[in-house]
């Protein structure tokens, strides 16, 4: 069973229609026993940093995932949920993050090449880094997904599995042991994103 | 680097999908639920939804369509049509919408881009806008391009822009259903501001006509079409194919 985490924020639709799709068992939580009895655990998230940190402190959750991380189930953030992983995020402030992976939250805009747009919007390239991270055990090294972001994770380059080229390398793709991250939406890239569930499903802890 | 995207849009009456030629005159194509799948899997990179219906029971029908085609496809779906309020995007979102697209109820609301970005984010506010020539400048049109509401289109979307708005459709009436071209003279205007993603529509006839669109206009961002895609004119997949060998980044499905 794959608990999805709900605490108000992101449309969990796909992200579950998507986990049906493949077969996987998955419910939409906020509950802590729910979250302690399930195999694995998805951190979806939309919106702004701030926010989302302030409700996952106030539902208690952030114990709650800190707390399975460290019992080494895996974890997987998907785009925000991604991001509040690292140690702080600098959107609108500075805020801190969950920690479990070391790195930070930046703005890509102050880094961009003149005459890219932000956000960071549609299907961009993965560049696997090796040796490759069996994330993407069933995924091409040049695989295209699909981001939507105007921030992006910095300083964390021993974690980062893979990069996506936007007149900068910006780290799509993360992993620190069990706890992983994608900056991109696997629920929103057709069948390579599918695929990528699935082996996300596959990993052992 | 970001690929160019290609985008079916599909316009939903009473469960089915339609496509009018200049706006006029609806024909019956296929099932929406069929129609997406197919898309997805011959490659389309985003797929858009447009309910026409009018009807409480229409609207219904749509909503149901649109869970049924969010839980069988996993592309990024824009929903347009008759998104008049923060309800409206609220009653979409649920149903698996991942962008709402607002054209004549930002005209009549126009507080509406403002609050909805704020509320859902930038990104799932895409400001559609149906232009056409008048007297040497560009007017927004309202009513499915029935009605010449006066407003500089230019104007109106560096307000939408500011207001908010994530991605701009733009949709030349000029060039709509003619099969001739998009219309590049517009939307060379449009990009040389919009510093959001721009996704040109209306005049599509041929895959050159993509490829022209891409090399000619580099800050346009997708290309959306109706007709020729439902109609088995231009395959997506093979469209792929040749924007790929005139060295136009697209993604492929492997």
């Amino acid at each position: 069973m794959i608990a999805i985490i709900d605490y108000g924020v992101g449309n969990l639709f796909s992200l579950k229609s998507s986990l049906g799709m493949i077969g996987a068992q998955a419910v939409v939580t906020g509950d802590a026993d729910a979250i302690a009895a399930a195999d694995r655990v998805i951190l979806p998230g939309v919106g702004a940093f701030g926010d989302a940190r302030e409700r996952l402190a106030q539902t208690g959750l952030d114990a709650v995932l800190c707390r399975e991380a460290g019992r080494g189930k895996m974890i997987l953030g998907i785009c925000l949920g991604m991001q509040l992983l690292f140690d702080r995020s600098y959107e609108y402030g500075e805020h801190s993050g969950l920690g479990l992976i070391p790195g930070e939250v930046v703005d890509m805009a102050p880094r961009l090449p003149a005459g890219l747009k932000v956000p960071h919007i549609g299907w961009n390239a993965l560049r696997l880094t090796a040796p490759r991270h069996p994330l993407f055990a069933r995924v091409e090294d040049g695989a295209c997904m699909y981001f939507v972001h105007s921030f992006y994770a910095d300083r964390c380059a021993p974690s980062v599995i893979a990069t996506a080229e936007y007149g900068i390398g910006l780290t799509a793709a993360v992993a620190n042991g069990n706890v992983i991250g994608c900056q991109f939406h696997p629920e929103k890239s057709g069948r390579d994103g599918l695929e990528l569930l699935r082996a996300f499903c596959e990993m052992e802890g | 680097m970001i690929t160019k995207r290609i985008i079916p849009c599909l316009d939903v009456r009473d469960g089915r999908v339609v496509k009018g030629v200049n706006f006029l005159g609806l024909r019956d194509v296929s099932g929406p639920v069929e129609l997406a799948k197919y898309y997805s899997d011959c490659g389309a990179d985003e797929l858009v939804f447009y309910d026409i219906t009018a009807s409480a029971e229409g609207r219904a029908l749509f909503t149901g369509i649109l869970r049924d085609v969010a839980s069988t496809i996993f592309i990024p779906l824009t929903v347009g049509g008759g998104i008049r309020a923060l309800a409206d995007f609220e009653r979409v979102l649920a149903c698996g919408a991942d962008k709402v697209s607002v054209n004549s109820g930002a005209i009549q609301n126009p507080r509406l881009i403002a609050e909805a970005a704020k509320r859902y984010g930038d990104q799932c506010v895409v400001l559609s806008v149906d232009a056409k020539r008048v007297n040497g400048t560009y007017h927004v049109f309202a009513k499915g391009g029935r009605e010449d509401t006066g407003m500089d289109a230019l104007e109106w979307i560096r307000r939408g822009i500011g207001d908010g708005a994530g991605e701009i459709v733009l949709n030349s009436i000029d060039t709509d259903g003619v099969k001739r071209g998009f219309d590049l003279e517009m939307l060379a205007d449009v990009c040389a501001f919009a510093d959001v993603p721009v996704i040109a529509s209306g005049g599509a006839g041929r895959m050159e006509d993509f490829v022209t669109l891409f090399k000619e206009i580099p800050g346009v961002d997708a290309g959306l079409a109706a007709s020729i895609f439902h109609f088995g004119e231009v395959s997506i997949s093979e469209l792929k194919d040749v924007l790929a060998r005139e060295g136009i980044n697209v993604r492929r499905i492997l």
